[in-house]
């Protein structure tokens, strides 16, 4: 009897010591219930895991300083890591667990820093292949590859990769589209992401178009958001590119098969456009002193 | 009956535990407090809740300062709802520095005082209820991005031409070497300095050395909250909304956890006052400090005999 009741309390406290091994609970599936003073350890390298409430937070006050001062990246990121979850980042994972070349990007994790590519070897390229266009989209718009922020807030360590991956790929979006870096171009770069990859930050940049100019108001509603819908939705999902490989591919040929079209150039638009005001003036002041 | 080795081998495994990771409040220590377990010869310190080498604890608090001295007002402002005015203004109060007309004028040195929140205050009480002119700060920081933030706010102050303000790059563990005589300081002041020090009883050591007998050292610094349910909600700020700030803000989270995780790490007003004690000072008071806001920062003085 008192042998029975032994191995019964035994039992039960290796019951309980198997409860208590953290470490048996996957981090993948790590309970939301921590508070601000018991954080769970990070996921992976850089990982801030927030609360619910914390994240909130951190959305609404990225939101309305990135508002403020749009040239905040950091604050955008942060908006994008903090609206991500519930339901957005899985989904874009899953789309690139969808499909084949997704999947080989998930399991390669390439990452895009001014190491990894070359922008000598791509200058060389011949013009109009992607990495041509890339470098060339670099050097006119004055930024690096490496002025991206790491991915901090995201809980899953596969899904940050996906969101570190989208933020690296966001220049190669701008070559593929010729977009510009000044405020128009972004936001109609944003409206086209986020009809292609449902990233809430991506609609939420759309607030941005009450900082713009009214001509510059005036294009985004009748050009840029309807060619941003009609080819975002049309085409084929651009996180599943895998860059690396298709640097020497013919920019016209990635772009067809992807189911994109150019927009209008808005470099040549506003110069033309600027210009022609310029010539305005100019005949309107002669017609004055006259 | 079975024998004994059988009956053991019939008896239920317990799996014996494996050490468990320590509860991590850094939020990216996880890497960094594995790499440092590898240097066990050198002497370390505390940098927020990593453990450091001393010789590196100096780089890396210097590069939290340099990053965050631009909003540092406005971040204080944020981080402590405007209270810190509140405590700034009481500590100068408990000093009460500034000699009337005819006695000697006093030489303060205020350490660790780069945006000049605290000179500022002393010549204001100096001048204003004393009517003393002649008083003169000399404000010494480490860091020389908050060294310069001072300096812009002085070219804009009263002070700008009197000669009473004066700003020095200098370490409080060796003020010898940014050439602090002997016994030529009235008064020592010091706030929010000390738990960035790599040792506070190198620091008090070089107080003792530069004050005049009956000098005065004071420091206004973060402590222990006695209370447990203030405590929490304390905490709760600390770790939750000021880390936030400081990335929606500043644009710099890590600093501000860094700043957060120092205080949490910093000696209780027990383990302060012995210090103070140990270097020489004689403790005013029963218990030896005065606590603000239920011990959320205290203020140590001492008095070189």
């Amino acid at each position: 009897m008192a042998v029975t009741l032994k191995r019964s309390v035994l039992c039960l406290k290796h019951a309980q010591q198997i409860q208590q091994l953290p470490w048996t609970v996957p981090s993948l599936v790590t309970p939301r219930a921590f508070s601000i003073l018991n954080r769970p350890p990070p996921n992976y390298d850089g990982h801030v895991p927030l609360t619910t409430i914390e994240k909130a937070a951190l959305a609404a006050g990225s939101a309305v300083m990135s508002l403020l001062n749009p040239r905040r990246a950091d604050l955008i990121a942060a908006l994008g890591e903090a609206t991500a979850t519930p339901y957005f980042i899985y989904r874009l994972r899953d789309a690139m667990l969808s499909d084949p070349t997704g999947r080989r990007i998930l399991r390669d994790r390439p990452r895009i820093t001014s190491t990894t590519m070359s922008l000598e070897r791509l200058r060389a390229l011949p013009a109009n292949t992607v990495g041509h266009e890339y470098a060339a989209w670099l050097d006119r718009e004055g930024v690096s590859p490496d002025s991206r922020n790491t991915v901090k807030y995201i809980d899953e360590e596969e899904c940050a990769y996906v969101m570190q991956r989208y933020r690296e790929c966001h220049d190669f979006y701008h070559a593929l589209t010729g977009l510009p870096v000044m405020v128009e171009g972004e936001i109609a770069l944003k409206a086209f992401e986020f009809a292609n990859t449902l990233l809430p930050m991506t609609g939420l940049s759309m607030f941005a178009v009450t900082r713009l100019k009214a001509d510059e108001r005036g294009r985004f509603w009748s050009t840029y958001l309807p060619w941003a819908l009609e080819n975002g939705l049309r085409a084929k999902e651009v996180i599943n590119v895998y860059w690396e490989e298709e640097l020497e591919r013919d920019v016209g040929d990635l772009r067809s098969e992807l189911g994109i079209e150019k927009p209008v150039d808005l470099r040549a638009t506003r110069k033309m456009l600027r210009a022609r005001r310029k010539a305005e003036r100019a005949v309107a002041s002669k017609l004055v002193l006259d | 009956m079975a024998s004994k080795t059988v009956w053991r081998t019939l008896q239920p495994r317990i799996p014996t535990p494996i050490r468990s990771q320590n509860a991590y409040r850094c939020f990216s220590c996880a890497v960094r407090h594995a790499q440092k377990e590898e240097q066990p010869s050198e002497r370390t310190t505390s940098f927020g809740f990593e453990t450091v080498a001393e010789s590196i604890k100096q780089s890396k608090v210097s590069s939290v300062f340099t990053s965050v001295a631009p909003s540092y007002d406005t971040m204080n402002d944020l981080m402590s709802l405007t209270i810190h005015r509140h405590w700034k203004r009481q500590f100068v109060q408990l000093l009460d520095p500034g000699t009337p007309r005819g006695a000697r004028p006093q030489t303060i040195l205020d350490i660790a005082g780069g945006t000049g929140d605290i000179a500022f205050r002393l010549l204001d009480h100096a001048t204003d209820l004393h009517a003393d002119h002649a008083s003169r700060v000399l404000v010494a920081d480490i860091n020389p991005a908050m060294l310069a933030a001072g300096r812009a706010r002085a070219a804009r102050s009263r002070y700008r031409d009197s000669g009473r303000l004066s700003f020095l790059e200098a370490n409080a563990e060796d003020l010898r070497a940014a050439g602090v005589a002997d016994a030529s300081v009235d008064l020592y002041t010091t706030a929010f300095g000390p738990r960035n020090f790599t040792s506070l009883a190198a620091a008090l050591r070089e107080a003792y050395r530069v004050l005049k007998p009956g000098g005065v050292f004071a420091m206004l610094e973060f402590a222990k909250v006695g209370n447990p349910a203030f405590n929490r909600l304390y905490k709760m700020w600390s770790f939750g909304v000021i880390p936030l700030m400081g990335q929606v803000v500043a644009g710099d989270r890590e600093s501000y956890a860094y700043l957060v995780e120092s205080v949490e790490r910093w000696k209780s007003q027990e383990e302060v006052a012995e210090l103070v004690r140990e270097a020489g000072f004689l403790v005013p008071g029963e218990k030896g400090w005065v606590d603000f806001t239920g011990g959320v920062v205290a203020v140590h003085r001492g008095v070189k005999p």
